[in-house]
């Protein structure tokens, strides 16, 4: 008799053995490929609808590769464990959902202060608390910016399809290394669901980038130096270099401060090191937008019925395209910005009350009109209520 | 023993008050690794929040403050991901048993070697003197003015309780004992909780008119009861009294090294991954 965990590692196991792989896949289990494929290789996670696939595949997959999962007693604790073993060296991540989310803002604050690489899965469920398992929603947009308390960098990204969950899991590892933040990479639960056919590249054609290490000798190692890029070499525990990590205000050398010009140093330099890198991180798709006069912003599942508005209104005569944000934070506000002259008239479909809508309003400037189409009920947006909305406002 | 080359002297003077305990801790946990021999590189010590927390930050290992109550998190982390490294993880009553409580009893449940120096002062020292879950009742801080009306943790009793293979306890007093079972949890293969009885003259000793280091330290020596002595008493004859001396020392299956055979099993660098 096969177990159902059995018929899973089956279906599993060719990808990452075959090159361009043609397969039938969720978001879910997209996410746990890539994140082996790019090498991560710890994963310390608590169980939670709709994201717990995730967990599964990884417990199975990680020890296969020579990682390690471990379960964890709640979502504090997966993200303190997530953040301890990215500090010996070794690429991980935790995932989860919007109840799990808000339990982890503690210590993403500390990978953010601390500079600690990881990624972070939410698979957004209905909320606020308990809420909906399991039905779609996008409610956690604003708290992947802001959840965790004090001014701090953070990168969010947001695929709309299985094969971009699998691209961008990659992404959002290269990123995280590069920049010693944590990556927040945000699916919604028909993302996380969805079974789609899907073309694997082999690993070898995406670019795959490692934290860089310090070249200087032990002695003359600053954990947290102000360089140029704003982002200081990361030694691993273990390694020779003996330093100190701490979620306090710190200095260059690691060690807790209270002068002030080394705390403002210190958070100038933790939110300049993204700024600087922007348009590296920053990643819109636009789609129709060449002659677009309605511009639509939307992203994960919201992206999907919105690409089918535009085709049936494409059909009555409507000049509508759609900018589709990859990176979510930071947010696209100079691409949405230079279509202020061609676009008038914007349209934000999205399954919560409007949090991205804002932030369009605000990148606009008051340079055109932002219309929103929202629902929370735990239902999909549908095209007809995108179509509805395009015909109403023209 | 050389101190200096364990200790950062460039961040001393210390930030703890005059009459500490937390010092003499540090001076048995040098000792203790110094003893046991291992290379400054491959210890990690790893902390939460509070006085007792601050310890790594002026010894020369690879160290991490962590958050409130999530030390043993972090630590986990560690360990899992490089079982290599020396995992020490230094806390205190309110970080240990009150906010991380959960972690306390997940990591002794797994037993990680990991080796857990707690040091209960029974208050929370840092913030000013607050009742933590050691706080003893009708003793009094600045949020139970009137003297506090809850039970306290034993907390050596809920490390053995959840499975750590390794728990001790001792005191400031005694500080032969305390190094020699910092030793032991050391050496231990698995979760190793050492519990150190600790004064806290500021927090802890002035609301209860007993302010004076030595007076502290003396009251410690006179309250301490080996377990030996202890298991012909009753409970009325201990009240007020607590009990010294290792509780328990067994050998268990260790969190890492059973997961290392799942990895040795399934893990085939070369070919494909076994099926």
């Amino acid at each position: 008799m096969t177990t159902r965990a059995e018929g899973r590692q089956s279906h599993l196991m060719p990808s990452t053995q075959t090159t361009k792989a043609v397969r039938l896949l969720t978001g879910n289990e997209a996410c746990a490929l890539a994140a082996i494929a790019c090498g991560m290789r710890f994963y310390a996670g608590y169980p939670i609808t709709p994201s717990s696939e995730i967990a599964e595949y990884l417990s199975r997959l990680l020890p296969q590769h020579g990682g390690v999962y471990i379960g964890m007693e709640d979502e504090i604790a997966s993200m303190g464990a997530i953040i301890g073993a990215s500090l010996t060296g070794v690429k991980s991540m935790t995932a989860t959902s919007g109840p799990g989310f808000s339990l982890m803002q503690e210590n993403i604050g500390f990978a953010s202060m601390a500079e600690v690489p990881c990624v972070v899965v939410n698979v957004m469920r209905g909320g606020p608390s308990t809420g909906l398992p399991t039905l779609p929603a996008q409610g956690d947009v604003m708290q992947a910016r802001w959840g965790t308390h004090g001014d701090h960098p953070i990168i969010a990204l947001t695929p709309y399809s299985v094969r971009e969950t699998y691209d961008l899991t990659i992404r959002a590892f290269n990123l995280s290394e590069k920049y010693r933040v944590p990556v927040i990479l945000l699916l919604d639960e028909t993302i996380g669901h969805v079974n789609e056919k899907v073309e694997i590249p082999d690993i070898s054609e995406y670019e795959v980038v490692n934290r860089t290490p310090p070249m200087c000798p032990p002695e003359e190692y600053l954990p947290y130096q102000h360089t140029e890029s704003g982002v200081p070499p990361m030694a691993n525990f273990g390694s020779g270099y003996r330093y100190h990590v701490t979620g306090l205000s710190h200095d260059e050398t690691g060690f807790q401060t209270n002068d002030s010009a080394e705390i403002e140093k210190l958070l100038l330099r933790l939110h300049r090191k993204i700024e600087i890198a922007r348009d590296d991180i920053v990643e819109a798709d636009a789609y129709r937008m060449d002659d677009a006069e309605i511009g639509i912003v939307a992203y994960g599942s919201s992206a999907r019925a919105s690409r089918e508005a535009i085709r049936v209104a494409r059909e009555e005569g409507f000049r509508v395209g759609m900018l589709r944000p990859k990176t979510l934070w930071p947010f696209i506000d100079k691409e949405i910005q230079s279509y202020a002259g061609q676009v008038r008239t914007w349209i934000v479909p999205e399954m919560n009350l409007g949090q991205i809508a804002h932030e369009v309003e605000c990148a606009l400037h008051g340079q055109g009109s932002v219309h929103r189409v929202n629902r929370v009920d735990g239902c999909l947006i549908e095209p007809p209520q995108i179509l509805a909305k395009i015909r109403e406002v023209c | 023993m050389d101190y200096e080359y364990y200790l950062r002297d460039k961040h001393f003077p210390v930030i703890w008050c005059p009459g500490c305990g937390i010092g003499i801790v540090l001076k048995a946990i040098l000792r203790a690794i110094d003893k046991v021999g291992y290379d400054k590189n491959e210890v990690c010590m790893v902390s939460g929040i509070g006085c007792s927390s601050r310890i790594p930050g002026y010894t020369d290992f690879n160290t991490l403050h962590t958050t409130h109550g999530r030390a043993l998190t972090f630590a986990t982390g560690v360990k899992m991901a490089k079982p290599d490294l020396k995992v020490i993880v230094v806390t205190g009553d309110g970080d240990a048993t009150a906010i991380g409580g959960n972690h306390f009893i997940h990591a002794a449940r797994r037993n990680i070697d990991l080796t857990v120096v707690l040091i209960n002062n029974y208050i929370y020292g840092m913030t000013g003197g607050q009742a933590s879950p050691t706080t003893p009742a009708g003793k009094r801080a600045t949020t139970a003015p009137f003297g506090s009306t809850e039970n306290v943790f034993n907390v050596s009793g809920l490390a053995e309780a959840a499975g750590a293979t390794f728990v001790a306890r001792t005191s400031t007093y005694h500080t032969v004992q305390c190094e020699k079972m910092i030793e032991k949890g050391l050496q231990n293969k698995g979760f190793s909780l050492i519990e150190v009885i600790a004064a806290c003259p500021t927090s802890f000793g002035r609301p209860n008119k007993q302010a004076d280091p030595v007076e502290m330290l003396m009251w410690q020596k006179d309250h301490a009861v080996p377990i030996t002595r202890a298991q012909n008493m009753t409970p009325e004859e201990l009240e007020g009294k607590f009990v010294t001396g290792i509780f328990v020392d067994r050998q268990a299956p260790e969190c890492r090294t059973e997961y290392q055979k799942i990895i040795d099993q399934q893990f085939h660098p070369k070919g494909a991954p076994a099926r």
